[in-house]
């Protein structure tokens, strides 16, 4: 770990102000915010991320969670990962969230950890997390040991010949399934990214990993109102019953009228470089009856491209079986 | 149950008995190692080698060096070589004189590198954020070479462990044989407390606060390092944060720590770090094993081979022992076990809880599954076919063996009967159900140890040996072995122990120390009565003024004359009109580990597990749900104890089966998964409902009470009854572990 300044921002411009002189908002940041710090001090003792100085933004009044404007769900950049998966709403109208954050880390590290910063949290790969390794997340141009090395855990979806790291999150694949957008204020003013958009593929630069640029600070997510009658549930599979990351996961959800199909949608988790949705997938479930066979089509379409390495092929199999069963769980 | 009902009745051992220091740990009262602050100390952080084979070419601290708060970067030459411990495992049965290391080479003896993570440099700073931050700038520079990290084990040469008939032509000749391979991955012990030491040195005198299992040792192999008397050095360990093996002998942070604290003339604290605690502190090193079995068609086994290769590092030669329990397990005519080595560029190996034992028999177990699917055979009945009249690889009896208990009792109490033999038949709740069993045994033994009881005036009594507490619950067992001797409340002794300064102890190894326990205290009792009947003889103003000493006998912390009605006085009363504070005894007594002699009986513990797994086949999910084990280990002394070594067992061999491997990267032979979140272990939702039974046949060859240990048992067997139920599950044979569920996709 190196030293850093630490700051307590006294308002959000002055937060955006400070964090604008960060060169890059991501690897490599200068300037840090610093939420529930779970990932940002892990790593900070690891020697993977070196801010010169974190500016902390938790007494921003950041995080609420309520109604949004448009009678969907508001949730603050720092509310906590806990209140947010008991908050009543959620528990109503979203479970699929709440099962997606109780799935995730440790009652601790949810009591700490914030939205945004559950967002932004980075990939576990081994390589990525240790300097001494090469990595092109963390080196840009020293080379992927992933590939050939050690990549059961990694991604099979998103990936480049420059970087396979999978997004560990749990949180983000149940937020896409359900078309959140982050709010970003920014020296430029605000503007609001659907998810999907904020997330960027490694490509030849894997060390870019959302749309964020310095001086960005996320706000607030909002999800639009949640359909009525629909039935959703987030299922991770993992090797151990508790507290790790998914080899897996699926956050689906459906409405069914006389026996049939309305709506469906669903995001994977743990297969991809980001939370991953194909919209195309979903469209052939509409109007049909819930069949096994159905199911394993549309997660066909969702893994297409798919590009597995030699220890992480079962990913493929798995995600299907993974999204075969939770659809016929919302869908029964 | 005869022989229970033969022991005198007791009034606390064999009782449960919450862990006496059990408020002092809740409540962080318990300092541990690394809780010891010194004033003026300083704070070292290791520099590891970032490769696994090759040499330093340079290592630039001019950075680092003038980092604030920064004292020193050492290195090799920056302080008086270090000598080399010579090691010796037979001396470990030596109670004041034990020197034994796993790693021998003393840190920064050369400039060679041998495993990933050695220690290259040591900075010591005033805070432990200056040191770290120091160590991560300091720049080394090696000349790698290709480290050995082939993964397939083979020796070059096997030596023969025991061998009796002719088990080739016996095999070549059986009706029906089994011949197969199991693998097993390293695994790392992973204690939740960090290996910490804390060295201050006054004059020429060292005092070190270590996270160790053996305090005497330690401090020998310090003494030898640093060419110091004994007497120069104290070791103190009085809580551990558990250890299962890692910490049973000293490693090189501890010397690097003390020589740091001896270069700048402060205390110096050094904590690892969890990815160092996959580096340089052992492990245990991946295995394989060849079974073959032959047996006829009724089920006797007529030949049994046990071959096994285990890695070890480039300069050590650690074998992990997995024949120990081969050869008197089952009874068969024909045997041979034979072990080899396979150098690696790993960190050097060392005992991992049940070193040997746990992984041989899940080999052996997990092929006489096969073998008894083999035969059409019921597992339970092919090992109770298979009883052996004695040991017959020592040719010696049994000093106490009552496995057919066991199993049979395990059985029933499973439920076994129910079991439908048929691959996947079996379901609750739409889950499929495996059941599967398997055998366990361990060594029971005794080190030699000493120990000193103190009866005091106010009525309470303190024990002290240079012994650990490793969470075990051996502060809990001396307190009621005295309490017990004395017929006094167990809150009225005091323990004292991990401390080189009290009456010496063995290491807390191989499940033995509760037994070598029991013959020091006793005789310490029995000193101390004797002083006290001295002193009373001796005492005009007494009660028993006038009698001789003779006369005079002492039972149960009371006096009384031998003749005549004179009441029994307990001692505290005696002591008091004595107008003595305090009378002591020192005990002592011989040990069993190794042996010194041929021993006159094979003194093992043994057991059973049998275990249900549920399966969910579209998931791929596996569970354990439910697990039953009987265990015959002696008379149990602290039946809370004794049921919380086994469960956490059961808990240890869950994640054996399913989860533990450290990974190595395949090509620069780092340790990748060097954390808790990556190195997967079983947590608390992962463990299945336990029933442990303990059938209790005191062992008096072992000691007066009849005790032998329960440490490591529990894990031995567990992982291959776990898969013997994976297979009944899902008709999957994994003979490689742990078992991923990708293995299991179909």
């Amino acid at each position: 770990m190196q030293g850093f300044a630490f700051q307590r921002a006294a308002d959000a411009a002055a937060a955006i102000a400070l964090g604008a002189g960060a060169g890059t908002a991501q690897q490599g940041a200068r300037v840090r915010f610093l939420a529930g710090g779970t990932t940002l001090i892990d790593l900070m003792k690891l020697g993977v991320e070196t801010p010169e100085t974190v500016v902390d933004i938790n007494h921003l009044g950041l995080d609420g969670i309520g109604r949004a404007a448009d009678g969907g769900l508001a949730i603050g950049a720092t509310a906590r990962n806990s209140d947010l998966a008991h908050h009543p709403i959620v528990l109503a109208e979203y479970p699929a969230l709440s099962q997606a954050i109780l799935a995730g880390a440790s009652t601790q590290l949810r009591n700490a950890a914030t939205t945004a910063g559950n967002l932004l949290q980075r990939t576990r790969c081994m390589y990525f997390r240790d300097p001494a390794s090469a990595c092109n997340k963390r080196a840009p141009g020293s080379g992927c040991p992933a590939i050939g090395g050690a990549h059961r855990m990694l991604a099979i979806l998103g990936t480049s010949e420059h970087c396979i790291a999978s997004n560990p999150s749990d949180m983000a694949v149940a937020m896409l399934m359900h078309d959140a957008v982050v709010h970003v204020q920014g020296v430029g003013g605000a503007r609001q990214v659907p998810l999907d958009d904020f997330f960027l593929l490694p490509g030849d630069r894997p060390e870019r990993e959302n749309v964020l640029e310095p001086g960005d600070l996320i706000t607030e997510v909002t999800l639009p109102p949640a359909e009525p009658g629909a039935r959703s549930c987030y299922l991770k599979l993992r090797d151990r019953v508790s507290y790790e990351f998914a080899l897996v996961s699926a956050a689906v959800s459906a409405t069914m009228a006389e026996g049939r199909i309305v709506t469906a949608r669903f995001a994977l988790g743990g297969v991809g470089t980001k939370p991953w949705r194909i919209p195309a997938a979903e469209a052939i479930l509409a109007g049909q009856a819930p069949d096994a066979a159905l199911f394993r089509r549309a997660a066909d379409l969702a893994l297409a491209g798919a590009r597995p390495q030699r220890q992480n092929g079962f990913k493929l199999e798995l995600a299907r079986r993974c999204l075969v069963h939770a659809l016929t769980q919302v869908t029964a | 149950m005869s022989a229970t009902a033969e022991a005198p009745p007791m009034r606390i051992i064999g009782h449960p008995q919450p862990r006496i220091e059990g408020r002092l740990k809740v409540t962080g009262a318990a300092h541990y190692a690394a809780d010891h602050h010194l004033p003026g100390m300083l704070y070292a952080v290791p520099v590891g080698a970032t490769i696994a084979k090759g040499t330093i070419a340079a290592i630039d601290a001019r950075v680092a060096e003038q980092m604030p708060g920064v004292r020193a970067v050492l290195r090799r030459g920056s302080f008086p070589a270090l000598a080399a411990a010579k090691p010796d495992f037979a001396s470990v049965a030596d109670l004041e004189g034990t020197v034994y290391v796993d790693e021998r080479r003393p840190p920064f003896d050369d400039d060679t590198v041998r495993y990933y993570g050695q220690y290259v440099a040591l900075a010591v700073a005033d805070t432990l954020e200056q040191a770290k931050a120091a160590a991560d700038a300091v720049r080394v520079t090696y000349r790698a070479e290709a480290p050995e990290v082939d993964p397939a084990l083979t020796a070059g040469e096997m030596t023969v462990k025991s061998e009796r008939g002719d088990p080739d032509a016996a095999f070549a000749a059986a009706p029906v044989t089994v011949d197969q391979r199991y693998g097993m991955a390293t695994e790392t012990h992973n204690p939740i407390e960090l290996h910490a030491t804390i060295a201050a040195w006054e004059g020429d005198s060292l005092t070190v606060h270590e996270a160790t299992q053996g305090v005497v040792n330690h401090r020998n192999v310090l003494a030898a390092m640093f060419g110091i008397p004994r007497e120069k050095v104290q070791v103190i360990s009085r809580y551990l944060g558990s250890g299962f093996g890692g910490k049973l002998f000293p490693w090189t942070h501890s010397p690097l720590a003390a020589a740091a604290s001896r270069q700048l003339g402060r205390p110096v604290k050094l904590v690892l770090s969890r990815p160092m605690m996959f580096h340089a502190v052992g492990q245990r090193p991946a295995i394989t094993q060849r079974i073959r079995l032959g047996a006829e068609r009724d089920g006797r086994l007529t030949s049994l081979r046990h071959d096994y290769v285990n890695a070890t590092s480039l300069l050590d030669d650690y074998e992990e022992n997995c024949g120990e329990a081969t050869p008197h397990m089952y009874a068969t005519p024909n045997l041979r076990v034979a072990s080899g080595l396979a150098k690696r560029s790993i960190g050097t190996p060392t005992s991992m809880r049940g070193p040997g034992a746990v992984p041989g028999l899940y080999a052996l177990e997990s092929a006489m599954d096969e073998l008894a699917i083999a035969l059409d055979m019921d597992p339970v009945a092919l090992r109770l076919k298979n009883e052996p009249p004695l040991d017959q690889g020592l040719g010696l009896p049994f000093s106490s063996r009552h496995f057919q208990e066991c199993l049979t009792l395990g059985a029933e109490r499973f439920g076994w009967a129910r079991r439908d033999r048929r691959i996947g038949s079996m379901a609750r709740d739409g889950l499929t159900l495996g059941w599967g069993m398997a055998a366990c045994s361990w060594l029971a033994e005794r080190f030699p140890c000493s120990a000193r009881v103190e009866l005091r005036a106010d009525g309470t009594a303190r024990v002290a040996a240079a012994v650990q507490d490793i969470g075990t619950g051996t502060y809990t067992i001396m307190a009621q072995m005295v309490a017990e001797a004395l017929a006094i409340p167990l809150s009225r002794v005091e323990v004292a122990l991990g401390d080189t300064s009290l009456p010496a102890g063995p290491v807390s190894g191989g499940s033995m120390m509760s037994a070598s326990l029991v013959a020091p205290i006793q005789a310490a009792i029995t000193r101390a009565g004797e002083a006290l009947v001295a002193l009373a003889a001796g005492n005009p103003a007494a009660p028993f003024a006038g009698a001789k000493a003779g006369a005079l006998r002492f039972a149960e912390g009371r006096v009384a004359a031998a003749e005549g009605n004179r009441q029994a006085v307990p001692f505290d009363q005696l002591l008091r009109a004595l107008g003595q504070e305090a009378v002591s005894g020192l005990g002592r007594a011989e040990g069993t580990f190794p042996p010194k002699e041929k021993p006159t009986h094979s003194k093992h513990s043994f057991g059973a597990h049998f275990v249900e797994v549920t399966w969910q086949p579209e998931l791929a999910r596996l569970r354990v749900s439910r697990v039953v084990s009987v265990i015959d280990a002696g008379r149990i002394l602290n039946p809370l104890a004794a049921r919380n070594q086994i469960e956490g067992s059961i808990v240890m061999g869950v994640g054996m089966a399913l989860f533990e491997e450290t990974d190595y990267d395949p090509r620069s032979g780092a340790p990748v998964n060097a954390s808790l979140a990556d190195y997967v272990v079983a947590t608390n939702a992962d463990a299945p409902a336990m029933e442990v039974h303990f059938i209790e046949y005191p062992d008096t060859h072992l000691n007066a009470l009849g005790a032998r240990g329960v440490g490591e048992i529990g894990l031995a067997g567990t992982a291959a009854a776990i898969m013997n139920a994976v297979y009944h599950a899902t008709g999957i044979r994994v003979r490689d572990l742990p078992v991923k569920l990708e293995q299991l996709l179909g």
